[in-house]
């Protein structure tokens, strides 16, 4: 493949890869923080605010890493992609703009009130706060997915006769079906991100016997949470998310399940390598007819293969593609049993107690980050070799004015800075752990730890 | 309908100079005026509120310019790779430094920020300077006027093949440096008392000759330089308004600034930074992207959006913009009217 088109994807794969950790966590915990702030509201809670404020710590760095490494991704567009910019700018640019007028702006301007305003506010105007800084998030998420959603699959435009492409309806570009879909999978994953992030913590400080009331607050939260978030991401959202890829994408479809030749009753791979010289699977484990039914609702019915596709028209990358949609549903499950078999022992009222499940939720903390990761990596892989599905080749989309060397010498930059910016957070996320939720106030006049 | 877009992308732009500027100054001051740590963490104090909202008017620059007139997005930001992968470094290290300085108090941990926060405000008051300095003076585009390419610098002469940076832009760039810091100081006399205070306002005097001096070159030079400011002064004489708000206005701000109402001062100081930006937009007008030469250059009509997007664009981004400018209302009305030195956090 041309080593320029390569690069160009190398660069904005890192630096998208890398952002993305740091929006999930953000999706993820301004629900919860939202959540446990109504708690505060409800019920007068005092440790769910002591939870709120300890949060909001965190919120406040991933937030600020998320803003530093989310502002390059808008901009290598139109260095790195300048030809896609030329003709596509005129839909995408909408949805980019709409994320920093509508959302980007609320976000921000009501963080800094939300970490540093209670006083200020009170509870009420804090709890506003909250919700405001919450919607702000999941907004900003909803345009940026709508953003690659027109990518996926192109709705609300004609292509002028200079092959420039105009936007025809804006709601058409804001309801595309394809967004609505990946977006509640996307979210949901978010959600998962959080849970597992709030979950690891409250585990480490019940393992350690420390900060016992605002961990078993927390625990708790986002044990239920994360149950049903991790149902949701399977069924229904999971679920209808694949159904799509297979009615619009059914190239993307085949290669991600390791799919290689159209049958009837078609099985569905749980193991396997894909061979990409003989097209077949090595060492399979599958389930006979399992894919037939999962897209049909009928065991025979016919399942389009890789091959029944022109060499042109399949994904480039198909291995990867294949790794990345299986690992994702491997987490997926692999999740719903962690939480399933934390909430069980959390409505007996032994979870904080039991060490074995607590030291699960401690070290499953990577997991729905690679998982996440994993599902946008199909999603990106999936559409290949298209930047627009079906209108426009990646490999015509990029800028051909930048030379190699130039590209290599911004990648290795932000290898170097992005590098910096993980030993960094890293840094400020042990403090904030290590000094913890603020203590009790005093009239319960054992210090917590001996609670 | 270009035009409009064209008017609309130049007023954001020069908002995010006011208000992002502002704490760009202000970095760019930091070692100038803060002398001790105390100072430095009341000068940080001072824009830690509002240094994201105003950040944010970046995303949505990016946004409209890509929305409105896809091809110079295009055009410019591949052309100007380089400098803007700088820029995007810069405002990482920026950030950090604002956010991270007085999260652990530490000598070791302050010094460290004090020096990123100072050192990536003025790289990137060069940058945003000899960015529009290239604007200004024109990019090599060919007869196709599709694709150039310029590098940090070739021999910083105003040749056919430039690079981002030769004398002019990096003229324009210390001019942009000189405005910003007199903005920031203006901001910090306001905002801040005690020696941060005293400083600023001893500063403001010296950094007001100096703006006044360099920015009349700098317009000089650039009529000079851009024919099209020529003809569009002689097509619509009454553009000299701008360049003539834009003197008045800085000095009514120095007689506001003298007579110690602090807060108009720095509004006039806004004020006459738009004025002179809306000058340049209607020097360099029908052009978004000038060519060294003149006919090459990418017009608002040529780089502009089909009509159906421009036309649905406008629709959600003027209400939008009104909605954004109710946030700034309540975040800056939420600001107390005084960062003192003093206060125990």
């Amino acid at each position: 493949m041309d080593p320029a088109a390569l690069l160009n994807r190398l660069q904005f794969a890192f630096t998208i890869i890398y952002h993305y950790i740091f929006p999930q966590i953000t999706m993820g915990l301004t629900l919860l923080i939202f959540l446990l702030k109504t708690m505060v509201l409800l019920t007068g809670d005092e440790t769910a605010n002591r939870a709120v404020r300890f949060w909001m710590k965190i919120l406040g760095i991933t937030f600020l890493m998320g803003v530093g490494t989310g502002i390059p991704m808008e901009f290598q567009f139109g260095t790195n992609w300048s030809r896609f910019s030329a003709l596509a700018g005129g839909v995408i640019g909408q949805t980019l703009a709409m994320e920093g007028m509508f959302a980007f702006f609320m976000e921000s301007a009501f963080l800094y009130l939300l970490l540093y305003g209670e006083k200020r506010l009170g509870q009420l105007g804090h709890w506003m706060v909250s919700l405001l800084v919450f919607a702000g998030a999941w907004l900003s998420g909803y345009f940026i997915v709508c953003t690659n959603a027109w990518m996926q699959h192109p709705v609300a435009y004609r292509i002028l006769p200079d092959h420039r492409i105009a936007l025809t309806s804006l709601s058409g570009l804001l309801n595309n079906p394809w967004a609505i879909i990946q977006y509640a999978h996307v979210a949901i994953g978010t959600v998962i991100t959080g849970s597992f992030l709030m979950a690891c913590l409250a585990s480490f400080y019940l393992l350690r016997d420390k900060h016992d009331e605002v961990a078993r607050k927390c625990l708790a939260l986002s044990v239920v949470v994360g149950f049903i978030a991790s149902c949701l991401a399977a069924m229904p959202t999971g679920d209808l998310t694949a159904k799509q890829v297979y009615k619009y994408q059914p190239a993307a479809f085949a290669a991600m399940e390791g799919h290689f030749h159209t049958q009837d009753g078609a099985g569905l791979v749980v193991i396997g390598q894909p061979n990409m010289q003989t097209m077949t699977l090595d060492n399979p484990i599958i389930i006979p007819d399992a894919l037939s039914f999962l897209t049909h609702q009928r065991w025979n019915a016919e399942v389009i293969g890789l091959t029944a596709f022109p060499p042109d028209q399949r994904p480039d990358f198909v291995p990867p593609l294949y790794y990345a949609y299986h690992i994702m549903v491997g987490l997926g499950t692999i999740f719903i049993a962690i939480m399933g078999l934390c909430i069980l022992f959390l409505v007996l009222g032994k979870l904080h107690k039991h060490r074995g499940l607590l030291w699960a939720l401690l070290l499953a903390v990577p997991l729905p980050f690679i998982a996440n990761t994993a599902g946008w990596t199909t999603a990106e892989l999936g559409r290949q070799p298209w930047i627009i599905y079906q209108i426009m080749r990646t490999s015509e989309g990029y800028s051909q004015n930048v030379s190699t060397g130039n590209i290599w010498f911004s990648l290795l930059g932000f290898m170097g800075l992005y590098l910096c910016l993980s030993f960094l957070y890293f840094f400020l996320m042990v403090q904030i752990v290590r000094a913890g939720p603020e203590p009790a106030p005093q009239p319960s006049a054992k210090p917590v730890e001996m609670r | 309908m270009e035009t409009l877009w064209f008017c609309l992308f130049w007023g954001i732009l020069a908002t995010f100079v006011v208000s992002g500027g502002t704490d760009i100054g202000v970095g760019i001051l930091h070692f100038f005026v803060g002398r001790n740590d105390q100072q430095r963490r009341q000068i940080i104090r001072s824009i830690h509120e509002v240094w994201k909202p105003n950040e944010v008017w970046l995303v949505v620059i990016g946004g409209t310019m890509f929305l409105a007139f896809p091809a110079l997005v295009a055009e410019s930001l591949s052309g100007f790779y380089l400098a803007i992968m700088l820029v995007l470094w810069l405002l990482i290290g920026r950030g950090l430094g604002i956010d991270l300085r007085d999260r652990i108090v530490d000598p070791m941990w302050s010094q460290l920020w004090d020096v990123a926060f100072w050192l990536c405000s003025v790289l990137l008051a060069v940058c945003l300077g000899a960015a529009l300095g290239n604007f200004v003076r024109g990019v090599p585009l060919d007869e196709t006027g599709s694709v150039f390419f310029e590098g940090f610098w070739t021999n910083f002469e105003l040749g056919s093949n430039t690079g981002i940076l030769d004398w002019f832009t990096i003229l324009v760039g210390i001019t942009t440096v000189i405005a910003l810091a007199h903005h920031g100081a203006l901001w910090l006399n306001h905002f801040t008392d005690g020696p941060v205070q005293e400083r600023s306002a001893r500063l403001l005097h010296r950094l007001w000759l100096t703006l006044v001096v360099v920015l009349g070159v700098c317009v000089l030079l650039s009529t000079i330089l851009q024919p099209q400011v020529r003809i569009n002064l002689v097509a619509h004489p009454w553009g000299i308004i701008l360049p003539l708000a834009a003197g008045a206005m800085m000095y009514w701000c120095r007689s506001l600034r003298q007579r110690g109402r602090t807060l108009q001062a720095y509004l006039a100081s806004g004020l006459s930074l738009y004025a002179i930006l809306a000058s340049t937009a209607f020097g360099l007008y029908p052009y978004v992207l000038p060519a060294r030469i003149p006919e090459h250059g990418l017009t608002a009509f040529k780089a502009a959006a089909p009509y159906d997007s421009l036309k649905l664009g406008l629709c959600w981004w003027i209400p939008g913009a009104l909605l954004v400018a109710c946030y700034f209302a309540y975040v800056y009305s939420k600001m107390p009217s005084k960062f003192p030195l003093d206060v125990e956090e």
